[in-house]
């Protein structure tokens, strides 16, 4: 089965597009069986003995056997270990309910910042961005945030936002953004200077010297979704070269 | 919309595009001929408490006609299309959250509820929501004198004794849904059912190669 799915990797699958693992006509009796692991990532499924495919897009393979679809999306699923930019709706007792654009509201308990206290509570208004990330995430449970890492410490999480803009892109961009060696962010560094945060439920949050410049990185970045790598190095460049 | 010799089915030309409106989380317009139907797709959001299913997602369809208020006939529409839907959605990965699928008709030129499903599977399949399997839907009318006629045109319709719509599975062909209308015989529906599964892999065909030219500037 391996074989057979590693052969479609790159090609375009529907929803409904199975791979089962083949019959082997001659069983060997002294070679021993190799057991091949494959393992699935967004999109594929596995149903008896079957690998189904339940959304469209093109098959991803990441050595040594990782399969997943690569799909584009606008609406934002939960997954825990992701962090995303939520906004602070309300504040029931000692927990914060943050939207961060899913199905419902997740829960952020005000001593999940860093240095909290049941005595030093943290300054967190209705309507601030926060920059957290999953701890629970899962289809059966309320969603729960947090804004601090394993060992206590912020590392870049919590409240932010005093000015900027936040925006919606699609899943597929906020991933190439985050991609390690991103064509995108290099092609911003040559911009102008701009602190930007980016959420991986498809919020992007930009501040930088002038209101003008702001809005344009803001604009660049949403009209990025639909060129490809050439068309978005020359508007770049158009972009550098008007005079700011 | 050709009449159906006994080997060739042949149906009016389609057209689709995906993600065309910005602010849904997928959209597709279909078209047959020149019956036009255009489908907006939200989910998974937020659900009303009166409305949540504690194991599975909600799906609402909503059909709007061209002109004037919604009635009963689009009532039926609607559960027809949710019908399909449901059989084909995974809508036990997104428990306690809602699914909406609206429908505009742009123009009605016969065999406007087969249009209705194609444009909702192409919109179900951009909004990225996980489906088993694809579905389309192939209208039959079978005319006065008894050949069956696939896709027919609004004036088609008319004349004929008998209409009907079946929505067909990608994965075994089988029939998810059908809506007939007029009278029949047991043998006449048989053959419908084949024909209509013999046109359905043209039009399963053609939602490979669009999804196939939208993912190609990215690949």
């Amino acid at each position: 089965m391996f074989s057979t799915v590693k052969e479609r990797v790159g090609e375009v699958l529907l929803p409904g597009d199975e791979f089962s693992f083949e019959a082997e006509e001659n069983i060997s009796l002294t070679v021993p069986v190799k057991s091949e692991k494959v393992v699935c990532g967004p999109g594929l499924r596995r149903c008896g003995d079957r690998l189904v495919v339940c959304k469209s897009g093109v098959l991803r393979h990441k050595e040594p056997n990782v399969f997943w679809i690569d799909s584009q999306q606008r609406r934002y699923v939960p997954a825990k270990g992701e962090s995303i930019i939520g906004i602070v709706t309300a504040k029931s007792g000692d927990v914060f309910k943050v939207d961060f654009g899913g199905s419902e509201q997740a829960s952020l308990s005000y001593l999940a910042f860093e240095g909290a206290t049941k005595r030093n509570r943290p300054n967190v208004q209705m309507g601030d961005l926060v920059f957290a990330q999953f701890l629970i995430a899962n289809k059966d449970m309320e969603p729960e945030l947090v804004c601090i890492d394993s060992s206590g410490r912020a590392n870049g999480m919590g409240v932010f936002g005093t000015g900027g803009l936040l925006f919606r892109v699609s899943l597929g961009l906020v991933r190439r953004l985050l991609a390690p060696q991103s064509n995108i962010r290099s092609d911003l560094e040559h911009l102008f200077p701009c602190e930007l945060v980016v959420g991986m439920n498809g919020r992007i949050w930009v501040k930088s010297a002038s209101v003008q410049q702001t809005l344009i990185i803001a604009n660049l970045l949403q009209s990025a979704e639909t060129m490809t790598a050439q068309q978005r190095q020359q508007l770049f460049r158009k972009v550098q070269q008007g005079a700011f | 919309m050709e009449v159906c010799g006994s080997l060739t089915v042949s149906l009016r030309e389609f057209g689709c595009e995906q993600s065309l409106l910005s602010r849904t989380d997928g959209s597709a317009s279909f078209v047959q001929g020149d019956t036009s139907v255009m489908a907006g797709v939200y989910g998974p959001a937020e659900v009303k408490v009166s409305k949540e299913i504690y194991d599975r997602a909600t799906l609402e369809v909503l059909v709007q006609p061209k002109v004037g208020l919604p009635s009963v006939r689009e009532r039926s529409q609607e559960q027809c299309v949710r019908e399909t839907c449901e059989a084909s959605l995974l809508l036990t990965l997104h428990p306690r959250s809602s699914l909406t699928l609206i429908l505009q008709v742009l123009h009605d030129d016969g065999s406007l509820l087969s249009c209705c499903l194609n444009a909702a599977c192409m919109a179900l399949m951009d909004a990225g929501l996980p489906m088993s399997c694809l579905f389309c839907g192939v209208t039959c009318a079978i005319s006065t004198d008894g050949q069956i006629i696939t896709d027919p045109t609004a004036a088609q319709e008319k004349e004929s004794r008998a209409l009907m719509t079946f929505a067909i599975d990608s994965a075994k062909r089988s029939v998810l849904m059908s809506s007939t209308k007029g009278s029949f015989s047991v043998h006449e529906l048989q053959q419908c059912i084949a024909v209509s599964q013999k046109a359905s892999e043209k039009i399963f065909q053609f939602y490979r190669d669009s999804v196939k030219r939208r993912y190609s500037k990215s690949l």
